[in-house]
């Protein structure tokens, strides 16, 4: 009788176990939305958050570019300024003031009109040091606000942005800028709603509710419609945007997808239009079979290897040329690299604003050994044994491999590879503690002096050792210098002297690679990666 | 009731052990190199310290431990500081949902596949009734989740498109990464309840039963299922715990929104915070499971409770 009855009360506590998996399953699925004219966006990653003071990444930056308008545009395909919030600018003769005259039917997305006032206060909030905004540097090219952000002026009136009325906005520079109105597309220099920050917490506070989709108040021509974390973004039309009738498409869905494999599959069954990357083997796979869904456009960014100078045998310019001249780079990236990238004999990506370097580091075996030879390794005898350290990746490893055989098969040394998580390779690469380290730099904006004052002695980027007064002293001038072809040419002449002196040997120029569907249109590329959705439509879909 | 005391007696014990692993954790994620805020730009000194000071990093380790333990007294987990849009809480209240769902299903599936196979294989040992089901419990242990993963989304979401890719919406959504996660333990339920179901075929009263010329179905499912069930029992415990919050590899593939995903890429990120909150989250729920084993298993066996 006994087990009659447990054997029963077995088959209920399975029975239970089955009921909470079905119970549980009914739980609330998403009501439907429309999904008509929307593009249906791989976006990477899933935001840190939406507000345009605490976020740094381009997944960020994609989805408030579509929530968010600055003083100027960018146009997609060259990055020239195109009118914003500001229908036009006057720029001082010494380049060194803005005046941005506003448009009278710029409107939040709650109606409200967009004054200058709104841009002082997102100003002031991201400089404010409580604020602790990782991005707030991208404004210290105004008058006083690194001084403001580093609490030595504390009075906002101090820096230089002014309101002198509600439709225009001044803004004074520390320095020459070529690049200030290009910047405008970064949410760095976007304007915040006061009253929905001021709502929801403090002018300064970071992670309150403002951010979340029905509070969220932006002025750009999507508005947050819904936001779930890990599952989507949705963003449609903002009726109050100055701009609304140029805007093609009802909304933009995006889609926070890590995995790039994922992404793929979701994009095979036509559930993404645009997918944020594509791996190496799928790169190769879409070029001979379906190349007109694989676009590949030139990114602003550096692939390189940093040397440590502060220890041997680093420390000898000879050994650091010799590495360089003896890594053979149009093999290296034809036959591992791949993905259309493109081989790097100088930092600076070429056609950067116009500045492509004439300095250049070729591949030179003969001249290689010679050089370590008189650093005193004749075919690498007695060379000590250094390390290459990359982050953990399978694409990170092939690289160094690669490298790895090509210099001990010019050289005769011996280079042992180590791997490291993420955050170790970085403390790693900031301690110095290594020989050789894996590196890459992604630029800001699209000026030489975001890829060349990382090599200035006190720069936090640079993490070689390497120090050269002569460099500094170029940037410096650079820097202060508004005649373009002087101050490239200061330019130039520190690039060259970092060719020479090589603390870092340059591997290749990125590209970006993603997966499109024919129906998208006016998705241009640009070396920012910037995405202007007002240009993009599906061609399949009607015209609202 | 002796049972009542028993419980209260194990949710007391939780608070130590809790505390041991609360304070383990908050020193060892500190001594991994790297913090929340380092990264390929590097912020400059102020920028740093103005962070550092924001999320309190800038004060002595066991002033941080201090205020971190006044701040759970108060039931508060503290803000993320690599997800700062939603605080810790929130983002377990918000991601644990689909993990728990997951699990379930998975549970659900691993039961509805290794009991029916276990069954059928015990039945007629050593024939290929029992060997195929075997074989294939073999195999769903051997193949790692990752690899059947896509597997499973070839064949079925992109070959036969009967199924969707990924996402987390709807119940057709669901199946795929349910197998995926539920499959070895499906197996081992099958081997379980094969075992336990041939040890109980080969005892006295089934003799009896057969003796007196009851069908073999009948044997098998209405005498000897009531023992043979009694160690997947025990094995739904520890299972459930497993499954629930080890489904990080399936919510990857699967783009499940679920809190396993949330734990590991707290831990690449040195989210102090998030690492902390998952940590004694998923502790609790252990415990929790655990104790409900004890507690079930008490009640279908009325000699543990006396044990």
């Amino acid at each position: 009788m006994m087990t009659r009855i447990h054997a029963e009360r077995i088959a209920l506590v399975l029975c239970a176990v089955a009921a909470a998996a079905i119970g549980g399953g009914c739980g609330g699925d998403d009501a439907a939305f429309e999904t008509g004219n929307m593009l249906r966006f791989g976006n990477g990653a899933e935001p840190q958050d939406l507000d345009p003071h605490v976020v740094t990444g381009v997944t960020e930056h994609r989805v408030l570019s579509a929530l968010f308008e600055g003083l100027a545009g960018a146009d997609p395909a060259t990055l020239e300024p195109t009118p914003g919030v500001a229908e036009s600018w006057d720029v001082s003769e010494d380049g060194l003031e803005y005046t941005f005259h506003l448009r009278e039917d710029a409107k939040w997305s709650n109606g409200d009109p967009v004054l200058a006032q709104d841009f002082l206060y997102a100003w002031e909030r991201i400089l404010t040091p409580e604020m602790a905004s990782e991005y707030a540097y991208m404004l210290f090219c105004m008058a006083g606000a690194r001084a403001f952000y580093e609490g030595e002026i504390t009075d906002f009136a101090d820096v230089g942005a002014a309101a002198p009325d509600d439709r225009t906005v001044v803004v004074r520079l520390e320095h020459p800028t070529p690049y200030f109105l290009q910047m405008q597309v970064h949410q760095s220099w976007f304007p915040v709603h006061k009253a929905t920050i001021e709502k929801f917490g403090g002018r300064t506070e970071r992670g309150t509710r403002w951010t979340r989709a029905g509070n969220l108040v932006g002025n750009g021509l999507f508005m947050l419609e819904r936001w779930e974390p890990n599952k989507r973004i949705v963003a449609v039309r903002n009726p109050h945007y100055w701009d609304r009738e140029a805007v093609h498409l009802d909304g933009v869905i995006f889609y926070p997808y890590d995995e790039s494999q994922t992404e793929e599959r979701l994009f095979r069954v036509g559930e993404l239009h645009v997918t944020s990357t594509v791996t190496p083997n799928k790169f190769d796979v879409y070029q001979r079979e379906n190349p007109e869904i694989l676009q590949n456009a030139d990114y602003l960014g550096t692939y390189y290897y940093r040397l440590n100078t502060t220890r041997p045998p680093f420390d000898d310019v000879r050994v650091r040329k010799a590495f360089a001249l003896a890594l053979d780079r149009d093999d290296l990236v034809r036959n591992v690299v791949r993905m259309g990238r493109k081989p790097a004999s100088h930092f600076t990506p070429p056609d950067t604003a116009g500045y492509t370097c004439q300095h250049t580091v070729g591949y030179d075996v003969a001249e290689a050994r010679r050089l370590l030879a008189e650093a005193g390794y004749p075919d690498g005898q007695g060379f000590p044994e250094v390390t290459l350290l990359y982050n953990t990746s399978e694409s990170h490893k092939e690289i160094a491999e690669t490298a790895q055989a090509m210099w001990s098969q010019a050289l005769g040394v011996d280079v042992r590879l180590r791997n490291q998580e993420w955050k170790v390779y970085l403390e790693s690469m900031t301690q110095l503690d290594y020989d050789i380290v894996r590196s890459a730099w992604v630029g800001d904006f699209v000026d030489p002096i975001t890829f060349l004052e990382c090599f200035t002695t006190d720069n936090g980027n640079n993490r070689t050792g390497w120090s050269s007064a002569a460099y500094d002293a170029l940037i410096a001038e650079a820097v202060r210098t508004a005649d373009r072809d002087a101050r490239f040419a200061a330019l130039q002449e520190a690039e060259a002297i970092l060719l020479d002196e090589l603390p870092i040997i340059p591997v290749y120029f990125y590209t970006n690679a993603w997966l499109q569907a024919p129906e998208v249109e006016g998705l241009d590329h640009n070396l920012l990666g910037y995405i202007s959705f007002k240009r993009i439509r599906l061609a399949h879909a009607a015209e609202g | 009731m002796h049972m009542t005391r028993y419980v209260v007696r194990q949710l007391a014990s939780f608070i130590p052990v809790l505390f041991v692993i609360i304070t383990l954790t908050f020193f060892l994620v500190r001594l991994a190199p790297g913090g929340p805020f380092s990264s390929e730009k590097a912020l400059s000194a102020e920028a740093l310290a103005q962070i550092n000071a924001h999320y309190n990093l800038d004060a002595p380790l066991w002033r941080q431990y201090v205020d971190y333990l006044a701040g759970l007294a108060r039931g508060d987990l503290g803000p993320s500081m690599k997800q700062p849009s939603r605080s810790v809480s929130e983002w377990i209240a918000y991601k644990f949902p689909a993990s728990l769902e997951l699990g379930l299903y998975g549970l659900l599936f691993a039961l509805c596949v290794g009991l029916p196979a276990g069954i059928l294989a015990a039945w007629r040992p050593n024939t290929w009734t029992d060997q195929l089901p075997m074989a294939l419990a073999m195999a769903g242990i051997c193949i790692p989740n990752f690899v059947l993963g896509p597997l499973l989304v070839y064949v079925f979401s992109l070959r036969l498109q009967w199924l969707p890719v990924a996402q987390w919406d709807g119940f057709a959504h669901k199946i795929l990464p349910a197998v995926t996660l539920g499959a070895v333990y499906a197996a081992y339920i099958a081997r379980l309840s094969r075992a336990a179901l041939l040890d109980v075929l080969s005892q006295d009263f089934i003799r009896t039963a057969r003796a007196k010329g009851l069908s073999e179905p009948r044997v098998v499912l209405r005498h000897a299922l009531r023992g043979g069930l009694q160690p997947v029992v025990s094995f739904l415990g520890p299972a459930a715990a497993g499954i629930i919050t080890g489904s990080f590899v399936v919510e990857n593939i699967f783009r499940v929104p679920g809190l396993g995903t949330e734990f590991v890429k707290a831990a690449m990120n040195r989210d102090y915070t998030m690492i902390l909150g998952t940590v004694l989250f998923f502790a609790v729920l252990i415990m929790l499971f655990n104790l409900a084993v004890d507690v079930v298993q008490a009640w279908l066996d009325p000699r543990l409770r006396h044990g």
